[in-house]
């Protein structure tokens, strides 16, 4: 089985990693109640989705 | 490979994944407003489209042929565990749907379970759910649809409001109106 010749070094491996990041979620604006939400899913706040109730959150 | 194979797994057994989808398409007639995961709201809605198209179909042809319509039946309850949503989907429901060309159910995304993250979504039939049903009830209606017979159901649905399981298919009509 191959195996590595050299060890790396830490920097070698955090510098490959500086690359790794985390995106920010998209979110769009609730139409309805004008929170933050993630888009094409029903307001988390309000319970609104194009234009209508779809869901009743737990307590608002 | 799963060339060209449609549909999901769901990580099940076929036996077991029949019976799910089963029930779920039951719950979806009965309830016609059932909350589940997005996946599950996906197959739910490739089986359910078709029997809600295979009653129609029947219904339009009973005059001509009604010993069809007893096939037709017959059929859907291969997939329907409730004799009762049968007659209700060959009547109530068919009188609903109309001539909708299909696309008789809607999934709406509700955002991540808190537990194990799974996308949750609404999977509902369109004629029964036009906008003002939810408001001003309080969504306390928990896991009335787990319990197993519909007589079970009618004993243990504490939550919607006067709309007693019996009544189903009378209050259903009358529950779109208001
Ligand atoms: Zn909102």
């Amino acid at each position: 089985m191959p195996n590595p010749k050299r060890r790396h070094s830490k920097s070698r491996g955090r510098k490959r990693r500086t690359h790794y990041k985390a995106t920010a979620a998209a979110v769009s604006e609730c139409p309805n109640c004008h929170t933050q939400k993630l888009p094409h899913r029903a307001c988390p706040n309000c319970g609104f989705y194009n234009g209508r109730t779809i869901t009743v959150p737990k307590k608002a | 490979m799963r060339h060209r194979k449609s549909g999901r797994k769901l990580k099940r057994t076929a036996s077991h994944r029949k019976a799910l989808l089963g029930s779920l398409s039951t719950s979806l007639l009965r309830h016609k407003r059932i909350t589940t995961t997005v996946a599950k709201a996906k197959e739910t809605r490739m089986v359910v489209e078709k029997l809600i198209t295979r009653a129609r179909n029947a219904m339009a042809n009973a005059a001509a042929a009604p010993a069809a319509t007893v096939h037709a039946r017959r059929e859907v309850a291969r997939h329907i565990n409730d004799r009762k949503v049968v007659s209700e989907l060959f009547s109530t429901i068919v009188d609903k749907v109309g001539s909708r060309p299909g696309g008789y159910t809607r999934i709406v995304r509700l955002g991540q379970r808190p537990g194990d993250g799974a996308e949750l979504a609404v999977i509902e039939l369109v004629d029964f759910n036009t906008g003002s049903e939810l408001t001003g009830k309080t969504e306390t209606k928990k896991k009335a649809a787990r319990v197993g017979t519909y007589r079970k159901t009618e004993a243990g649905k504490k939550e919607k409001p006067a709309a007693k399981k019996a009544e189903a298919s009378a209050s259903a009509a009358s529950k779109a109106s208001e």
